[in-house]
């Protein structure tokens, strides 16, 4: 993040040198009192020290899951919790906590990769759409237009549906479905930094298209993207979540917190926890990621609150 | 205001065709074949050319989609190969049953969702206001269909109060009827609702720190006529785009909402229809739901266009 800073607030990189090395000071403190300000609060440190541990457990799940995650053990199936299996078992045997802790990896997986795809899809669309203008400007946006009129979860299942279930598939899905609002937040961005006077000096100083584009605009209205883009990881997780407990989303029998409770809803009567211990670590960490994302906006974009 | 109202309405359409063609050249790009699914592996070569050439998929992709466009034009859309009826009444059933539990939902999410956010403003930093932020932000955080599985389990398995799936019109059985709709109406309402007391709570702060309201309450206006009739008119638009884009978001929640309650609704028919690659079902399933959601946006553009005379300009 703050190296984001970093580039977002050097802006044009043809700054003298000395300058350069004074403002590398500056900067080193700012980003210092960019943590201070986006961990001032006590939910904010919960929910990123939440985060941290999420992320932890993604990567060390073979290292702390007590069972593998996948194998049936029919002898054990629909135990209830016990010292050996903490959260009991599911109707194959598998220990439910393993599945859940090997489920972060698909969550927060399909959290991170669908928000870049459609972080980067959008961008780039809102980019040529608002820089170019015209004609171009109007097939994009009515393209635009076209997904924004059809809910997420019914577009993501669509795609789904076309391309197949699968990790990678439910990524694309998922991106793509979210790519309007970037999209339309580059446009609006890059529309009204096309007119303030760094530009037309670049221009004026023959700078090309691209390299109009792509070095003085883009990086000038990364901020808000990236604000949007942690917002969004909660939504991508909710939505992988709902893919897979309709059945059209992660394969089975790769763990997936969706799935799970999917799977345990068929034995709500006599065994509820299947069901609820997945929903709570999804809550717990879609929360996080929210309130993170709305601390996130305030640090680095007040005047953002309300329009993100 | 009617070049306004024109442009958008223009744009709507573009829109709308756009979806078509967009949603027939996807659902044509899917892997296997709708007539094999309904037939069979045991089908007989006859029997598929036959079944082929009644559903028209041997006709050119173009003609298909021009031939399927021109019956729409005429309200037919089509036979439905899962359900073997005609799209066009199995849609409209199917609707009557999604809108009597989405329509309830969206009053409720509305009312109370605008209710708690004003709460919250009214009472910016006192523990209403925390408390109210803090429900709101556990309602986006949860999976609709996972709270919905709770409430069975607490309200329909535990205390037995509520049946725990199905659904009944109010005109046939009235009392049946509520019982059921209540868990899946609350449901599908608080998604939305912690999402219009967010912005009905931001929109609301924002008014109320203006000149004109602090002009009300010194010329002696009473604090709850200040409050619902100076700011809550001001703060009316963030509040309506948002109204809007829920529409779409209940529609999509309603997918899963009539898969846990077992609700024969639009939600349900479009997983069948998806699962059983029934082009012309799903085609015109989104784009009902498509059409439904840019008229409505339509109206809230136009309706924006008559409360403030800036965007009409712009």
């Amino acid at each position: 993040m703050a190296t984001m800073i970093n580039k977002t607030e050097a802006g044009g990189a043809d700054t003298a040198m000395p300058v350069r090395v004074a403002g590398a000071v500056s900067e080193s403190s700012r980003a210092r009192q960019f943590w201070r300000t986006l961990l001032s609060r006590t939910a904010v440190r919960v929910s990123f020290a939440i985060l941290v541990i999420a992320m932890l457990t993604a990567i060390l799940a073979p290292f702390i899951a007590p069972y593998d995650p996948n194998t049936p053990d029919l002898r054990n199936a629909l135990k209830p919790p016990s010292s050996a299996h903490l959260l009991g078992t599911d109707a194959l045997g598998r220990d439910v906590l393993s599945r859940i802790i090997y489920g972060s990896r698909v969550s927060l997986a399909v959290g991170f990769v669908s928000v870049v795809i459609a972080g980067s899809i959008g961008m780039l669309l809102g980019l040529v759409a608002g820089y170019a203008g015209g004609k171009v400007e109007s097939v994009i946006m009515r393209f635009i237009d076209v997904m924004m009129s059809i809910p997420l979860i019914i577009l993501a299942l669509f795609i789904a549906a076309l391309i197949g279930k699968g990790l990678g598939n439910v990524m694309l899905a998922i991106g793509l479905g979210m790519t309007p609002s970037y999209a339309r937040l580059m446009r609006g961005q890059v529309k009204s930094i096309k007119q303030l006077d760094y530009v037309t000096a670049g221009i004026i100083s023959g700078a090309g298209r691209i390299k109009i584009m792509f070095k003085h605009i883009l990086p000038n209205s990364l901020s808000p993207i990236i604000v949007l883009m942690t917002m969004n990881l909660g939504t991508a997780i909710l939505t992988e979540a709902a893919l897979s407990f309709l059945g059209l989303g992660i394969n089975p029998p790769t763990a997936s917190w969706g799935a799970m409770i999917s799977d345990g809803y068929n034995h709500l009567r006599t065994l509820p926890l299947l069901s609820l211990a997945p929903g709570v670590t999804i809550i717990m960490v879609v929360l996080a990621f929210n309130i993170v994302g709305d601390a996130l906006r305030d640090t680095l974009d007040p005047r953002l609150r309300g329009a993100l | 205001m009617a070049t306004f109202i024109l442009r958008r309405v223009l744009q709507t359409l573009v829109v709308i065709l756009l979806v078509t063609v967009l949603v027939f050249a996807i659902m044509h790009l899917m892997p296997g074949d709708p007539v094999l699914m309904f037939l069979g592996p045991d089908a007989s070569v006859e029997q598929i050319e036959h079944y082929r050439h009644q559903f028209g998929l041997d006709l050119p992709l173009p003609l298909q989609y021009l031939k399927w466009a021109g019956n729409l034009l005429q309200g037919e859309f089509g036979d439905s190969i899962v359900f073997r009826q005609e799209i066009g009444p199995l849609i409209v059933s199917k609707l009557k049953v999604t809108l009597t539990i989405a329509i309830p939902a969206f009053v409720i999410a509305v009312a109370f969702g605008m209710f708690f956010g004003i709460l919250a403003a009214v009472y910016r930093g006192r523990w209403v206001d925390s408390f109210i932020t803090v429900l709101a932000n556990f309602g986006m955080a949860t999976p609709t269909f996972w709270l919905s599985i709770l409430c069975v389990y607490i309200f329909s398995l535990r205390l037995g109060w509520l049946p725990v799936q199905g659904f009944t019109f109010p005109s046939e059985d009235f009392e049946l009827a509520i019982r059921r709709m209540i868990l899946p109406v609350s449901m599908l309402a608080l998604g939305p609702m912690a999402v219009f007391a967010r912005q009905t709570r931001s929109a609301m702060l924002e008014t109320i720190r203006q000149d004109y309201i602090r002009t009300a309450r010194s010329k002696g206006l009473g604090e709850r006529r200040v409050i619902y009739v100076h700011a809550l008119r001001n703060a009316l638009i963030p509040i309506v785009t948002v109204m809007g884009m829920q529409l779409g978001h209940m529609l999509g929640g309603s997918v899963l909402i009539e898969r846990v309650f077992v609700i024969p609704g639009m939600g349900s028919m479009l997983i069948t229809a998806i699962l059983n690659k029934d082009y012309q079902l799903v085609l015109s399933t989104v784009l009902v739901i498509s059409a439904g959601i840019s008229l409505c946006n339509l109206l809230v553009d136009i309706a924006y266009g008559y409360i403030d005379p800036r965007i009409r300009v712009s």
